[in-house]
């Protein structure tokens, strides 16, 4: 065994930067899948952020004139249908993408995370609520409780934003849970105990910190399966509502046309795959930064 | 002074835990009792389940909620059994402290060692995370960690096994507690750092007067390392007494099992180790006599009757044995073969 000479001169060098930040940056820029991760969520992002100055033609102008054009020097990716720009309807998609996901997974690990913390401090009764509860929620397919709740406040983008919301608590609570009781059996909790701590604290301190990691992996996953049920949401007519463009709706609109125009389908494909990719990879990358087991130098 | 000099700091009597396992309602612990004076020290001893690790968990009060505790725990007089969690809260890792065998786990991988060590000073002291800090880097280079203002914002996995211990000692101490619990410290140690380790624990137990109960299967550890003992089977105290007495005379045939179980220097090569034929008792599956009787040499109809009460055979020297007449003849044979 050779660890504990390494390790000493590793903690010379590391602990020469005593902020974490500093250190933080250091490495993360140091990361492969963390840097290309960072970069393809960036470029989402900042096509997003674009939209709301520039596009390079209105992404609600209807000309059917000038329907399913190929790409040209005036439409880069040519054009749909109803001879809307694909390149402006891509940068427009991305925003409600973006929001889809981000407050979608934002009420996912809002609720489950807390609900499957609390289940697993508590034990008992309170678990046995909280995850036959989720069980019930569960047991709803997001199209369903979108259907359910369209019926009650009307279709648009917050009802599918809501019903994904609440169909991906279920998924976080189990994982939440199932980790949290992993970490609630380790010895340094017990550790914790003996050392005065309550529940509360334990949970804060020692729990979530160390199924953080898991959490992080899982939320850019259900990031990607949000963006995909919004999708699924926009073609029964319950997401994103006409003209509003996303991703989503403008694979299914090119499902019709699947044999006269492949290419409409492939290009929200990729928008969506480069997106899911670069979200899976910065989780990847973050999950190795933030656990100091993993934080060595490469 | 006079008063509490001379009276427990710790005390208990007929302590009895039952667990619910999943192999139906278990007495792990039944019938213990003992009292520490400051600055006394008590081992613990016996095989795995014998109920060693039940009682200190006890003591702390972290057994599981479905557990039932009979019987009483009182620390300067206060009763401990039934008190409220939030209350033991604040005894835990002020009053009453434990250090646990596993060191490689016992520490949160997620958190620098200086934050864990801290951790109970900002708990039970008012003092700021500045005081908490300094006095968390003046207690690790105490516990001979070197080069301890440096390391102090490292993270557990970049210690080697001894180093984290020390780290856990440094944890456990770090309020000053009066009563020190050392569940298996050293067990999972090589044995060079052992002795360091254990050297540590006692001086820190002499220069703070803290009763410490080690808890340990290695009769070598309890031998340097104790004042009194308990030898422990099937969640009983089969023997207690000052260690010079149990391991001179040895009443009990468990005891004496576990003494001939023990390897030993200059035996003849090729001696085989004698064992103590069967296993330890299923807990939820007790025998109603003796615990031991099924696994005893010189087992008697009467021994299965019902549990033996403890015989003196000495000062202080208790031995839960129906035969210790034979046992004791028996005893001074072992001890020359």
């Amino acid at each position: 065994m050779s660890t504990p000479l390494s390790a000493s001169v590793e903690v010379g060098a590391t602990t020469a930067h005593p902020r974490l930040a500093n250190g933080f940056w250091r490495r993360a820029l140091r990361h492969r899948s963390f840097v290309v991760g960072g970069t393809l969520s960036l470029m989402v992002l900042c096509a997003a952020l674009l939209s709301l100055v520039w596009t390079p033609w209105s992404a609600y102008e209807i000309d059917v004139a000038s329907k399913l054009r190929p790409p040209s020097a005036a439409h880069w990716l040519g054009t749909d249908v109803l001879g809307r720009d694909i390149v402006s309807l891509l940068l427009v998609g991305a925003r409600s993408t973006i929001m889809v996901g981000i407050i979608a997974v934002g009420i996912g690990l809002t609720f489950g995370v807390c609900l499957g913390l609390i289940a697993s401090a508590r034990k008992g009764w309170t678990e046995e609520l909280i995850m036959r509860m989720s069980d019930f929620t569960f047991a709803f397919p997001a199209v369903l409780s979108a259907i359910m709740l369209a019926a009650v406040v009307g279709p648009g983008m917050v009802t599918s934003i809501i019903a994904i919301g609440i169909f991906q608590i279920p998924t976080l609570v189990r994982l939440t849970r199932g980790s949290a009781n992993a970490i609630w059996a380790r010895e340094f909790v017990l550790a914790a105990r003996a050392s005065g701590k309550g529940g509360f604290r334990i949970t804060i301190e020692h729990v979530l910190p160390n199924v953080l990691p898991i959490l992080i992996v899982q939320g850019t996953i259900q990031f990607a399966l949000a963006i995909l049920a919004e999708a699924a949401l926009s073609y029964l007519g319950l997401g994103t509502q006409p003209p509003q463009p996303s991703w989503g709706r403008m694979l299914n609109d090119a499902q019709t046309l699947l044999f006269q125009s492949p290419m409409l389908a492939v290009y929200p494909g990729a928008a969506i795959a480069v997106a899911v990719l670069g979200l899976n990879l910065l989780g990847d990358g973050l999950r190795d930064l933030l656990d100091p087991r993993l934080a060595r130098e490469r | 002074m006079s008063v509490s000099a001379n009276a427990p700091l710790i005390e208990v009597r007929d302590l009895g835990v039952h667990l619910n396992t999943s192999r139906g309602p278990a007495l792990a612990v039944r019938g213990v009792s003992f009292a520490l004076k400051r600055g006394e020290t008590l081992g613990l001893v016996g095989e795995s389940g014998c109920g060693k690790s039940v009682t200190a968990l006890a003591l702390m009060g972290l057994l599981p909620d479905s557990a039932v505790i009979s019987g009483s725990i009182r620390l300067e007089g206060s009763e401990l059994v039934g008190l409220s969690d939030a209350n033991y809260c604040k005894l835990r890792g002020n009053r009453i402290s434990m250090i646990f065998q596993e060191p490689m786990t016992a520490l949160n991988p997620m958190h620098t060692i200086g934050r864990q060590v801290a951790e109970p000073l900002r708990r039970h002291t008012n003092c700021s995370a500045g005081e908490a800090r300094k006095e968390a880097i003046a207690l690790l280079d105490r516990v001979g960690l070197p080069d301890a203002a440096k390391r102090v914002d490292a993270y557990p996995h970049q210690f080697s096994g001894g180093q984290r211990q020390r780290v856990t000692i440094a944890m456990a101490l770090a309020c000053q507690p009066d009563v020190l619990i050392a569940d298996e410290p050293t067990t999972a140690l090589d044995v060079t750092i052992q002795g360091q380790i254990l050297d540590l624990i006692a001086d820190f137990v002499a220069e703070r007067g803290m009763s410490m109960i080690l808890i340990s299967h290695d009769l070598g550890v309890i031998a340097e390392n104790v004042q009194r003992m308990m030898v422990m089977y099937g969640g009983t105290v089969v023997e207690n007494g000052a260690t010079d007495a149990v391991f001179t005379r040895m009443g009990h045939p468990y005891t004496q099992g576990l003494f001939r179980a023990r390897p030993r220097l200059g035996a003849r090569k090729g001696t085989r180790l004698k064992t103590i034929a069967g296993t330890v008792p299923e807990l939820a599956d007790l025998p109603s006599g003796c615990t031991f009787a099924d696994r005893c040499a010189i087992v008697e109809d009467r021994c299965r009757v019902a549990l033996p009460i403890p015989v003196d055979v000495g000062a202080g020297h208790g031995v839960r044995c129906l035969r210790t007449d034979v046992s004791m003849a028996e005893a001074v044979g072992v001890l020359g073969a």
